[in-house]
């Protein structure tokens, strides 16, 4: 596989030596680390081809990014909230007095060269590093990834998301200036809102009362070293999972429940993966050229005092924020002269902990349902998974409204609305649209699997209407190849679980979670459409025979009618 | 586990039992036959996917050059526009230097790679039953070996120990801070502490609040506090003057304003963010940050939003000089909840 020019005298010459040099190394490197047995075990490992599967490597890259743009940060940046008249070249805020932290970061932005652009290229990098963690855990979610063997590399994909929220936060605190300071408060009046113990969290977190001047540097050595450590270790695991399970990949001819189809890591992955690697990079550098974000010398420095209309956290956050706004103030209690705040501890921190809870529990309740537990490395088509398909899109509908919420004076503006209306719209919302999401979405994916079944059973429609000796129309349809139909019914539909009767035969009661998995089952399955089989397409043949063999028309026109009307 | 649905016949090939008749499931048709790329039957084509890569690399190349460039060639003066042209310039070869290396890399493997496709057989996580057997008999064996079964005290002993060894780490992390006390219920405010404007701390002529104006308000002797900010956070304060008649009569807070200018906390009652909007026509005051809404006329009571309770109003009144001043501290704790708001 000579592809390179030159006489083919040069060419042997260095070939040789590159080789000798090569193997030179080859020699060294086996006999220190075992080279040869690590290149024979990884280096043509097969990975499929499919743009889904790019979503985790842009989560993964930009946390690269984050640590690279966030250790130049830090060469500049002093975590200290000590307080200090500005003498930078920002002239509107010059002889203010403010916090070194926020001082640092107004000299990052204007006195070093470059130093903006890394700000922008790290704030950039952690919006779409929380984006594409979410839509890849959409992917895996969707397509049914989590499915054994890998629900525990699903438990740390949300793991992995919590910290991710977590690192954003801290850092969003640390420039120390208006915006942020205000989330900060924010945060202390959450904590406070914990029952028994908010109060002394709180003084133990801030050192005392708010804002104190300990606060930036804790929330620093969190961001710059503890949760990023953790995340690291995390996502070594994460990714050596994906090693030993070997990716999913798509159902498609030739590819198995037992095989892996795709191009080896070398060369191919090493190019696509590593190139993409740049391209994320240069992306968001781009980005960072041409798109202001974060212009926090707008907003001062932190003061308990001010704020700014149209407050928002960073979009990761919103959710929470918007909990907050939509949550009525009655719930508050004073029980036994303790107060207990409801509107505040349940949106904000009870209701996050039960979506967390709901995202890790779901592999494991799924697969009690269907009591399936064997391996799984074909994905689903989500249209195969009706109710799993539509509890995503319910769950991804009320995530929609709570972020939505967070930007409700903003809306309310924009639209001319009265925010008090707006809210009350958002709070019915907030019931109303996730089962409705749930119900249509189900409803989709029966009728695309119906699609699904009528494509397998009579072909494309070819648009080429034929009229018969016999006077009779019809329309030609072209058989799909064997490949084509592969796809469309390669899939299997769980049958739902009989419902145990009240009493058996013999007398004995069925235990609740028989009868709670039994019905769960009912749920998940009893609307269900099966794949064509091939003895349905045979039927199908014989009886549409006449549509693609047009000299033999037998004109069995109820029967055609019964089979074109679906299964 | 007959309870257990199984799927219709699940991944078993269609082959299956009845040869002859039609199989219940279709076969894997397996992998289509490889479509060849241009560049892979037309050299031409081969040649012209080189000269692109190379071209993309070599626009990579152009990009960095040009970052380093204008590093040099454009001084930050404290004017945005050399800001933004720095922030541009160096931004766009940055990203164009890395960018097209990304791209030269995958359309390298796009076009002059080998695309055709291979398979890995995949294995079952379980082990064997040999290598299960084997794995229990180490680890029976290791336990045995350690003898802890045979000496329960010293499993007991270890369990103890190791569990109590984290509770010095606990306890390290004491003084993370002060405990609350009443920290939180008491503010610079008390009998004679004149009412300032924010931030300057120019103390306030009650002549000088006219009809329908707000004041933002510090104690005036705030920055005499050593921890100002965290002064400032508890004792922040709106003042408003309106006509006394739209306010409800409430006996219990009789004298607390001075002819029609009220004194309220401006921490919101809900987490704490500043109350910093004033509607002057329908007397009501907006937290930006959740929407939490009080009406003057009532006290500052909630009338929407997640807030529950009134914010703490501020008894203020006039010294010899005309200025205002407070009569004393809030008689609750302002700011956010907390479980021992109540005890003070």
């Amino acid at each position: 596989m000579s592809t390179t020019a030159g006489s083919p005298a040069a060419t042997t010459a260095s070939t040789s030596r590159t080789a000798r040099l090569s193997a030179g190394a080859a020699d060294y490197f086996d006999e220190r680390i075992g080279a040869a047995r690590l290149v024979k075990g990884f280096a043509r490992k097969v990975f499929p081809d499919h743009w889904s599967f790019m979503l985790g490597e842009v989560a993964l890259y930009s946390f690269v990014i984050l640590l690279i743009s966030g250790t130049f940060l830090t060469l500049w940046y002093v975590p200290s909230m000590t307080l200090v008249e500005y003498d930078g070249s920002y002239a509107p805020l010059y002889g203010v007095t403010m916090s070194e932290a926020y001082a640092t970061t107004l000299n990052l932005s204007f006195d070093i060269r470059g130093g903006l652009l890394m700000r922008q290229v790290h704030h950039w990098s952690a919006l779409i590093f929380v984006a594409a963690i979410v839509v890849h855990m959409l992917r895996v979610f969707f397509t049914g990834a989590f499915r054994k063997p890998r629900e525990l590399n699903w438990v740390l994909g949300v793991l992995l998301a919590v910290l991710a929220l977590a690192e954003g936060f801290t850092g969003y605190s640390l420039p120390d200036d208006l915006l942020s300071g205000n989330g900060l408060r924010i945060i202390e009046g959450v904590v406070l809102a914990i029952p028994v113990v908010g109060t002394y969290i709180v003084f133990f977190l801030f050192g005392g009362l708010f804002p104190g001047e300990v606060i930036i540097p804790r929330l620093y050595i969190l961001h710059v070293f503890v949760l990023p450590g953790i995340i690291l270790a995390i996502i070594a695991l994460h990714l050596a999972l994906v090693v030993a399970h070997k990716h999913t990949q798509y159902p498609g001819p030739g590819r198995t429940n037992d095989n892996v189809v795709g191009f080896p890591l070398l060369p191919v992955y090493a190019a696509k993966a590593g190139g993409f690697f740049f391209i994320v990079l240069g992306f968001i550098v781009l980005l960072a050229s041409v798109v202001s974000i974060n212009a926090l010398w707008v907003y001062g420095p932190y003061d308990p005092s001010p704020v700014s209309a149209g407050t928002q956290p960073d979009w990761y956050i919103g959710f929470v924020d918007g909990l907050l706004r939509l949550m009525p103030g009655h719930p508050e209690f004073v029980i036994a002269g303790y107060t207990l705040s409801l509107n505040i501890f349940l949106p904000s921190l009870v209701l996050p902990g039960i979506m967390v809870m709901a995202l890790i529990a779901y592999p494991f309740l799924e697969q009690w349902v269907t009591g399936d537990k064997r391996e799984h490395h074909l994905l689903d088509r989500p249209r195969n998974a009706p109710v799993r398909t539509g509890i995503g899109v319910m769950a991804i509908v009320s995530y929609c409204i709570m972020w939505a919420a967070a930007g409700n004076d903003l809306m309310a503006i924009a639209f001319g609305l009265s925010i008090n209306d707006l809210t009350w719209m958002l709070r019915f919302m907030f019931f109303v649209l996730p089962p409705v999401a749930f119900v249509v979405t189900k409803r989709i994916c029966l009728a695309l699997q119906r699609k699904d079944r009528e494509l397998a059973l009579h072909g494309h429609e070819t648009g080429r209407v034929v009229r018969t000796a016999d006077g009779e129309y019809f329309e030609v349809h072209e058989p799909l190849s064997d490949s084509e139909r592969w796809v469309l019914v390669q899939h299997e539909a769980y049958k739902p679980l009989a419902l145990p009767p009240k009493v058996r035969e013999d007398g004995s009661k069925p235990k609740a979670h028989e009868r709670l998995r039994a019905s769960l089952s009912n749920f998940f399955f009893e609307d269900r459409v099966e794949p064509v089989t091939p003895r349905e397409l045979e039927a199908a043949q014989h009886h549409g025979h006449e549509h693609e063999a047009i000299e033999q028309p037998t004109g069995e026109e109820a029967e055609r009618r019964e089979l074109t009307s679906g299964p | 586990m007959s309870d257990v649905q199984r799927p219709n016949s699940g991944m078993t090939p269609a082959d299956e039992p009845d040869a002859g008749r039609t199989p219940v499931r279709f076969a894997n048709p397996g992998l289509p036959a490889h479509r060849h790329r241009n560049a892979d039957v037309d050299p031409k084509a081969a040649k012209r996917a080189e000269r692109q890569v190379l071209a993309m690399l070599a626009i990579s190349a152009i990009g960095s050059v040009v970052a380093v460039v204008a590093y040099f060639a454009i001084p930050l003066d404290g004017s945005f526009a050399t800001l933004q042209l720095s922030n541009l310039s160096l931004g766009l070869g940055l990203g164009c230097g890395i960018f097209f290396i990304g791209v030269a890399a995958v359309h390298l493997a796009k076009t002059l790679m080998p695309d055709t496709e291979m398979i890995d057989e995949r294995h079952p996580q379980r082990g064997t039953e040999e290598e299960r057997e084997e794995a229990a008999g180490i680890m029976t064996q290791g336990g045995q070996e350690s003898g802890l079964g045979r000496r329960p005290f010293i499993l007991g002993g270890l369990v103890g120990a190791a569990a109590l060894a984290p509770l010095p780490a606990v306890v390290l992390l004491r003084d993370l801070g002060p405990l609350p006390g009443d920290s939180l219920a008491v503010s610079m405010w008390e009998a004679g502490v004149r009412l300032a404007l924010d931030p300057s701390a120019e103390p306030i002529l009650a002549s000088d609040v006219t009809l329908g104006s707000v004041f933002h308000v510090i104690p005036e002797n705030l920055y005499e506090s050593d921890h100002f900010l965290d002064e400032k956070a508890l004792a922040a304060v709106l003042i408003m003057r309106v006509d006394p008649d739209v306010v409800q009569y409430d006996p219990e807070r009789e004298g607390w304003d001075v002819d029609g200018i009220y004194a309220f906390s401006k921490i919101c009652t809900h987490v704490g963010c500043p109350v910093a909007l004033y509607e002057q026509q329908t007397h009501h005051l907006l937290c930006p940050c959740h929407q939490s809404t009080f009406d003057l006329t009532q006290h500052c009571k909630v009338i929407f939003g997640p807030a529950k309770r009134a914010l703490p109003q501020l008894p203020i009144a006039v010294d010899d000089e005309g200025y205002l001043v407070a009569q004393s501290d809030f008689l609750e704790p302002t700011g956010a909840s907390y479980w021992e708001r109540e005890r003070g």
